[in-house]
Formats: C-alpha cells, structure tokens, sequence
C-alpha cells in the first residue's frame, strides 16, 4: 500500500518535470531579442515579435491591481478583525466559492458589463474580468496573514492610546505586510496567465497599444493563438511566450518564496527591531 | 476609545470592500440569468436536451457540450483523485521530513501553471502519443470496448481528460495535505499508544479523521475540472455531437464559450451562449458549494478557534 502511494506520488509530479523541460527546451530556443522588441509579423512571415503581448499582459495585470489590490486587502482586513460576524462568514464562503468559479464566466460578466454597452472590446474590460478574478484571492491570504499577527501587538498599541485605525493600519497591517506581499504576488501570477476571461474583453490585437479603450494583445491570447497556427514561427513563439510566462511566473513565486523566508529570519531574531511608535 | 472620523472611514471601507464579494456574485447571478433569460422562451431554439447545434437555423441543442463536460469530469477525476490523494499522503505523512516541503512545493508549482501552457504541451506532447501509441494500443488490447472504439485521430475526449486530470491533480492534493495536517495530534498520539505502526495510525485514525475533508478536495478537484477552458478548448477537437467514445472529438460548456461567445452576434446565438454559461455556472457553484462545506466542517474545529471579533 505504502508503495502504491509512493508511485501515485511519483506520477503526480511526473508531468511537471515532462512539461518544464519541454517549454524550457523548446521555448528558450525560440528565444531572441526581436521577441521582446517586435510586435508580430504578419502570418507566415518569419520574424516579428511578442512585444505587444508582453506590454499588453503588464498593462492588464496593473489594471487588475487598481481593482483587486484595494477592494481585497480591505476585505481581507475585515475578515480578520471582524471573524465572527455574520458578514465576515458570508463574505468568506462566497469569495472561496468565486474563486472556483470557471474563469471564463468573470470574462462573460465583464463583457455584458463593459463590452456589450460600449460596443467595442476593450483592455478596461480585460482589466476588470482579472481584477474581480483576483479579488477573493487577495482577500482570503490577507486574512490568513493578518490573522498571524499577534493579539498582544494590536492590544498593546490600542493600550498606547492609538486609534483603532491606526492600530490596524500601522501596527497589524505593517506586521503582516510581508505575508500579505507574498500573497499579493501570486494573485498577480494567476492572473497573468489567465486566458479564458481575456477571449471576449481584451480580445487581443495583432498591432501594439496601450489605449485602455481599444483591444490590447496579451501574452497567453498570443500562446493560445499560435499554439494552432500551421506556420512553425507562430508555434515557435508561442513555445517561447510560454517560457517567458512561466519564467514570471515562477519568478513571482520564488520573491514571494524570499519574502517570507527574510520575514521568519527576522522574526527569530527577535522583536528588537519593533522601532516603537 | 471613542470612535474619531478616521476610525468611522476605516471600518466603512473594510465593511464595503468585505460587501463588493458577495455584491459581485450577486451581479455575476442576475447579469447572466438576465442574459439567458430569452432562451427561456418556446421558440428560441434553446434546449438542454437537444442534439443539434446550428447557429444559422437557429437550433441551439446544449446536451453534447454538458455531456461532455460532465463525462471529461468524471474520466479526469477517476484518475486524478486517486493520484492526487495519494501524493497528499506521501506529502504530509510518510515522506521523510525534509522532504515533504520541496513535494509540496512542486505541487504547488504544478498548479500555478496556466492552463494556455497545458494546452500548448498537451497539443505538442500529448496528442501526438495518444495518436500514434496510446490510441492503437487500447484499442487493440480492448477491441470489443465501445470506449476506446472509432477513429484514432489525436484531438478527442481521452486528450481532454488526461489534460483535465493532470491539471486537477495538484489541487486535489493541496487541499488533501491542509486537510490531513488538520488532523489533531491527539489522534495521532492516541493510535501510537495504542501500538499503531505508523501505516497504521495514518489508515486507522488519520483518514477516517480527514475522510469529510478529502471528500471536499476532490469535489474541488471537480469543479475545477468542470470549468476548465482553455487546455480542454485546445485538445478535445470541438466538435457538436454526443461522443459515443473517448476517442472521438467532443465537446464542454466552457469550451464551447471560449470558441463562440466572442463571435456570437445574432440576439438568440448570444442568449444561447448565455444559457451554456448559466449551465456551467449552476453545475461548478453546486459542485463548488458542497466541497467548501465538506472542507470547512473538517477543518472547522481549526477554523473555528481564531480569535473573535474585536
């Protein structure tokens, strides 16, 4: 039995190795400078870029921050001051049931919001469906991490005579800005590569542009594009879009990873550094 | 302490931002049912039970996408819940100590993979293996299954749900560690007292412990199996008909939205797509809802002890 669960977990990572390999062999040999410089050549011409799509992805993922960033660490917050409530207990169950809703329905919901009205796909639209996609994310890590903080630190700057506010804010929020950091950082790697929700808002677009009102490329609507196209170009590129969203990916994990190891150091060291108020 | 205007500002923009959550789903709801609410009518051509999809007269038969959704589902979760659980066990119980992170952490590195990316291999990797090896081989070693009968193209309903169960696999283990990390230490301590070996305790009093909340990650696993879109849109071949083998082309409600909804211009192809989207939507919160329960009662006792509100 012991050994059937050996190879059950064996195989459970199996396919990471078969597919990390593959994007890393396949996807850095499409590697080049023209990649991140170009926007794409027309279809069958060799050459041409993904500069569009990477500028696109960013510009979409900042959208998204401008919405999820306040709304969720703000719930977050309530959820962990507020545990017992009867809001705080909906809110909870119903940001976990959203975030395992298929991402395509937010993609829906921003069209027949922003798309449909308007007339036009549009970037904002993009922005939105991401942004309400990194909400629950946001808001359930925050409460995790500022549920961490000590008791004793939020009754002490309250016994200090600091406002409930402030207390929050400058005491249990900063303790906990690391945690909330991190957590921050991998909503951002979720959303950025999101594709499903991205289809029918920011639609994609073969020229560069950072017009909000306007279609706007994305890397994973680039990835998903190529990845059928007959030209071996296009599906070379998408070999190498995939390397450079993994490799952010990955490399927003591996920050998130340092932030809290730095934060445990320093809080084994000791509270010394707590420069009091 | 009296309550300054700072204060009173702070609490109403924690107490909005914890409102715009459930404020969301309640617009994603009506907005969607609203949107769907014209294929209601007799003559929209809308039906869940119909076989035929043709935009252009007007027949809008829903059953092969939510078969297929629903049968990927199930073939996907067959595989992936046992692998899954039994990786959470390693993970949490019998891999050595200094292992058991780094497994967790490729785990977790495993889910944070989008999904273009899975499409992208499976189309380069997969598709090819079932085409040329996968497909001849089960078919030869099955030659009266129906399943495994038909054409041997590549792109079909197996492509999706291996895709589909590599892809679910992570979660269902991420979920089943935090779960079996849950278990208290007395039922643990009270089992090796007793004698367990260490198998023992781990099948005697840590899995029946855990059983409600390992239940609940692999219905998450279903759920996101259920909404999965882009890898499954990639390899499952698209194809309007009901599947009558895993090797045929079929096609998922998800799938079907990511193909259509963006070109969907006619009034009635529109409130079709949108009653797909209802479909999908009514089966992933149902699947999704009793798993959060199931996973919130286990781990409640956990839960449940945080400090109160202040």
């Amino acid at each position: 039995m012991q050994g059937l669960l050996w190879t059950a977990a064996v195989l459970a990572v199996l396919p990471l190795v078969a597919i990390v390999t593959h994007i890393v062999g396949s996807g850095f040999a499409a590697l080049s400078t023209s990649l991140f410089f170009k926007s794409p050549a027309p279809a069958g011409v060799s050459g041409g870029g993904m500069a569009n799509g990477i500028a696109g992805t960013l510009l979409l993922v900042a959208m998204a921050s401008v919405i999820g960033l306040p709304l969720g660490i703000g719930a977050g917050l309530f959820l962990a001051e507020r545990a017992g409530t009867r809001l705080a207990r909906i809110t909870r169950f119903v940001a976990d049931v959203l975030s395992g809703l298929p991402s395509i329905v937010l993609g829906i919901v921003a069209w027949e919001l922003i798309v449909r009205p308007s007339g036009q796909f549009s970037a904002i639209a993009g922005g939105v469906a991401l942004g309400a996609l990194m909400l629950p994310l946001v808001a359930r890590a925050t409460e995790e991490m500022v549920r961490l903080v000590p008791n004793a630190l939020r009754e002490s700057a309250l016994a200090l005579g600091y406002s409930q506010w402030r207390t929050s804010l400058t005491v249990v929020l900063r303790t906990a800005l690391p945690g909330v950091l991190t957590a921050v950082l991998v909503a951002l790697a979720r959303v950025a590569g999101e594709t499903a929700p991205l289809l029918f808002t920011a639609l994609g677009n073969a020229y560069w542009s950072l017009n909000p009102t306007e279609p706007i490329a994305a890397l994973p609507l680039q990835i998903f594009s190529y990845a059928q196209s007959p030209y071996d170009d296009q599906r070379a590129q998408a070999w190498a879009g995939a390397f450079l969203l993994l490799v952010l990916i990955a490399g927003l994990s591996l920050i998130a990873r340092l932030v809290v190891r730095a934060r445990q150091r320093l809080l084994r060291a000791g509270p010394s550094r707590t420069d009091a108020p | 302490m009296p309550e300054t205007p700072a204060d009173r500002a702070y609490r109403g923009y924690t107490t909005l931002s914890a409102i715009a959550i459930p404020a969301l789903v309640c617009v994603l709801a009506v907005l969607i049912a609203r949107a769907a609410l014209p294929a209601l009518a007799a003559d929209s051509g809308v039906s869940v039970i119909g076989r035929t999809w043709d935009v252009g007269r007007g027949q809008f038969g829903l059953l092969p996408a939510l078969v297929g959704t629903l049968t990927t589902s199930f073939f996907a979760l067959c595989i992936a819940a046992p692998l899954g659980l039994g990786a959470a066990v390693v993970a949490a119980e019998l891999a050595p100590r200094p292992l058991r992170a780094p497994l967790a952490f490729l785990l977790d590195l495993l889910a944070a993979i989008p999904s273009v990316v899975y499409g992208l291999w499976a189309l380069a990797v997969v598709v090819p293996l079932l085409r040329t090896r996968v497909m001849p081989a089960l078919a030869d070693a099955f030659p009266n299954a129906a399943l495994v009968a038909g054409p041997q193209y590549g792109p079909s309903m197996l492509a999706a749900v291996l895709v589909l169960a590599i892809m679910i696999l992570p979660y269902i283990s991420a979920v089943a560690r935090e779960v079996l990390l849950a278990v208290p230490r007395t039922q643990r301590d009270a089992a090796l007292a007793l004698g367990a070996t260490r198998w023992e305790m781990i099948r005697d009093a840590v899995l029946p412990y855990a059983r409600t909340g390992l239940i609940g990650g692999v219905m998450l696993g279903l759920g996101r199996a259920l909404g999965e879109t882009m890898a499954v849109t990639m390899v499952i071949g698209n194809r309007h008909t009901l599947p009558t083998s895993l090797f045929e082309p079929g096609y998922t409600l998800s799938s079907l939205l990511a193909n259509e909804f963006g070109e969907a211009s006619a009034e009635g192809h529109v409130s079709a797509l949108m009653a797909a989207a209802c479909l999908l939507l009514g089966v992933t919160l149902l699947v999704n809802g009793l798993a959060q329960w199931l996973v919130w009662r286990t781990q409640h006792g956990r839960i449940g002890d945080h400090r109160g509100a202040d």
